[in-house]
């Protein structure tokens, strides 16, 4: 009696064990699939950058928005308490931004949920994204990690204008 | 109370619970910001939301958790060894160190001097009696792992060729993972902050300091569940009236959490610069791994449930739940704990996916879910641990059963309003860590819900406002004496039907090491040769 439980316990146990490890491998095979299918890009090894020397270093000597080709776009973007500069940025719909982002100061985030943009932003790194605008309207654009007593003014706007 | 053990956890839950009460208090203040509700201008000592939060974050998964894990756990493995401590005097003196730890980082805590959340991201710089005391009470833990493995030491040879209890078992595996994963915290505190904070090196790293703190803060979530585990493997089937399904797979499933829990930290990074796409996707592959323990944790103590519930007439597929001995408080608390960390550990897997984390990645939507675990799956079971642990260690029964059920079910309804609202808050957008009230940019939609914050956290405060009340009045007006501790469960598998390979720590310990070198080796290689350390401090608060 005592072996025939604990024969069925095993059969058991091994019902549960293969699912328990299927479901696991099945999920991560869809997540490569389609995160590599979808074209999904992580923030990689970009570059350091000296934090104290941010405003004397090309291209976050001039923050700003730069057209590189017709409906191609960057922007090169300093992260400070407790705001961004630009802080403002229009483009026409359609367009591709890519987002070179760095910090001036502690440790700030980027997220700009419609565009599904979410990097942090660290003293010290370059951070990367791109995004693409293709309805018009107003993208709200905030900083997501806690940089201070101010954190939750810190935002900004990307603007995007219908194509005539 | 007769046994220093006895004492020794009733010390450790003491401090325990007063940190859970500020947690929760100022969770509250919190939860009705978001409603619109501002109490921080009329609030004595705490001053801004972000010290608030800062007094959150640390009280409940710094203090609340530890504490209790190092009374309970020892407490568990020395009944199940059937023996003392190996050094009780070294017990002691770690509790005082750690609560020596405790004290000299609320100074600047409670005074506004340390207001960097508990994850303390340099260059945010506190004053250095925060990182001091914190890192006391890490060395605290590292006294209880060596104090539990000279107890089991003692044991086995007195008791050679014998399975280790399992209870005892799993208090062992609990300590030696952790040990093992704080390294990446003791690493930052020694090298970067302690020094910095000092002022003996002038600069820090963002990066290198996210990098060693999510070495250990990704493990830590397992340093509080797996002691919830040991209660929901080894007490809650017999408290339920069944046994233990299968002992074996429940050793096969820690020793999992052993080798799986510290290689997978990059899944709180996947955002960040300066970490290579590849070496995230290892990680992402690792956390995927450790999903599996975490499955057979859940068919395991399922099938236990519903052993007792069957031998209790329960019948069904699912209606058997019905006949699980639901008037006890303790075991109602620990399986509605486990019911919402099964939406906790779904939610778990979506932050995980390196795609859906972009969409999710520092919104509201991960407040809700580590509610779900740390603050449901633990907390909620730790309340349940209490109602039968606080009355034996006061030698009184509790208060009242009623009002702890009533209490059980108000966390288990407050916890799915809070928590299922900042859900969809954070698909909305909404940021985290954030006084929502104050912010410019609320969103109308965001507008519509923040209300049910309020709510779901006012429901949760006056739950827990019950739960320190039933523990008060057992200790000042409860007579009737204690009943006795729960029994551990027996299984329908037993031990001897687990290889004895799990027996053994050596093998599994390097394994643990292996995998963390090869996860971890050359990032941080890379990170400790090229750093800088040319980012300045800045208190901006
Ligand atoms: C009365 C019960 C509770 C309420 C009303 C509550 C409310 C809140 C709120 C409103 C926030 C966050 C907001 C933000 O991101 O700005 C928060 C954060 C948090 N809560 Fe709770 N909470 C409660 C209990 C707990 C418990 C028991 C734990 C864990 C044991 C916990 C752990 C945390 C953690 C780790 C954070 C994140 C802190 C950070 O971002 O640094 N909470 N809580
Ligand atoms: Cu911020
Ligand atoms: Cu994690």
């Amino acid at each position: 009696m005592a072996t025939r439980k604990g024969t069925t316990v095993y059969l058991y146990e091994l019902a549960w064990i293969l699912p328990s490890f299927a479901i696991p491998v099945g999920m991560l095979v869809a997540l490569v699939v389609t995160a590599f299918g979808a074209g999904i890009h992580l923030p990689g090894l970009e570059r350091r950058i000296d934090p104290t020397k941010v405003a004397e270093t090309p291209p976050f000597d001039k923050p700003g928005l730069v057209e590189l080709a017709p409906g191609r776009y960057e922007v090169r973007m300093t992260a400070q308490i407790w705001s961004f500069a630009p802080r403002e940025i229009r483009v026409p719909a359609g367009s591709t931004v890519r987002f070179w982002v760095t910090s001036k100061d502690v440790v700030h985030g980027l997220l700009i949920p419609k565009a599904n943009v979410n990097l942090m932003l660290l003293p010290g790194q370059v951070a990367f994204a791109e995004a693409r605008f293709d309805t018009p309207g107003e993208y709200l654009m905030m900083c997501h990690e806690y940089c201070g007593i101010a954190h939750h003014t810190m935002a900004g706007t990307v603007i995007v204008e219908a194509r005539r | 109370m007769t046994r220093s053990e006895d004492r020794l956890t009733a010390a450790f839950l003491l401090v325990a619970l007063v940190a859970l009460f500020g947690g929760v208090l100022t969770g509250f203040f919190q939860a009705i910001e978001h409603a619109g509700v501002d109490v921080y201008p009329s609030t004595p000592i705490v001053k801004s939301y972000y010290h608030s939060l800062t007094l959150h974050g640390v009280l409940n998964v710094l203090v609340w958790t530890t504490f209790f894990i190092c009374g309970f756990v020892p407490f568990l493995t020395t009944r199940a060894l059937g023996t003392r401590l190996a050094r009780p005097g070294l017990a002691w003196l770690t509790f005082w160190l750690m609560l020596g730890g405790l004290l000299l980082a609320a100074i600047p805590l409670v005074g506004n001097a340390a207001t960097v959340m508990f994850t303390f991201y340099p260059p945010l710089k506190a004053h250095w009696a925060f990182y001091v005391g914190l890192t006391l009470v890490v060395v605290g833990t590292w006294l209880v792992t060596l104090n539990l493995a000279l107890t089991w030491r003692a044991w086995r040879r007195q008791h050679p060729g014998e399975r280790t209890p399992l209870a005892a078992f799993m208090g062992l595996v609990t300590f030696a993972m952790w040990t093992l994963a704080s390294l990446g915290l003791a690493a930052e505190m020694l090298v970067m902050l302690i020094p910095w904070s000092l002022g003996l090196i002038a600069g820090t790293d963002a990066l290198l300091g996210r990098a060693l703190f999510w070495f250990t803060g990704h493990p830590i979530v397992y340093f509080w569940l797996l002691p919830a585990y040991m209660s929901w493997y080894t007490l809650a089937p017999r408290q339920a009236g069944g046994k233990l399904f299968s002992d074996p797979l429940a050793r096969t499933s820690f020793i999992l959490f052993l080798v799986l829990s510290t290689p997978l930290g990059f899944h709180h990074q996947y955002t960040d610069p300066g970490i290579q796409i590849g070496w995230k996707l290892v990680h992402a592959f690792l956390t995927f791994a450790v999903f599996f323990p975490s499955l057979l944790t859940f068919f395991n103590v399922v099938a236990s449930l519903e052993s007792g519930a069957r031998a209790r007439g329960g019948r069904g597929w699912v209606a058997w739940v019905a006949r699980l001995p639901w008037g006890d408080p303790s075991l109602a608390a620990q399986v509605l704990a486990m019911l919402l960390f099964a939406f906790g550990g779904i939610g778990g897997l979506i932050n995980a996916s390196y795609n859906l984390n972009l969409i999710v990645h520092n919104t509201a939507w991960i407040v809700g879910h580590l509610h779900l675990t740390v603050g449901t799956a633990v907390t909620l079971t730790f309340m349940g641990v209490s109602y039968w642990l606080v009355p034996y260690l006061a030698g009184r029964a509790l208060w009242s059963r009623r009002l702890a059920l009533v209490q059980v079910w108000s966390w288990f309804v407050g916890m799915i309003v809070f928590s299922n609202t900042l859900h969809r808050l954070g698909l909305m957008g909404m940021p985290r860590r954030t006084m929502i009230g104050a912010a410019p940019y609320v969103l109308p939609e965001w507008k519509a819900l923040l209300p049910l914050v309020g709510i779901g956290g006012t429901l949760l405060f006056l739950s827990s406002v019950l739960f320190f009340l039933n523990l008060v009045l057992t200790l000042v007006v409860s007579r009737a004496p204690a009943p006795a501790v729960p029994a551990f469960a027996e299984a329908l598998s037993g031990p001897d039907h687990a290889p004895a390979i799990l027996d053994r720590w050596r093998p599994w310990l390097a394994l643990a090491v292996v995998l963390i070198a090869i996860a971890y080796g050359p990032t941080l290689v890379r990170l400790a040769l090229t750093t800088p350390f040319n980012t300045p401090g800045l208190r901006v608060w």
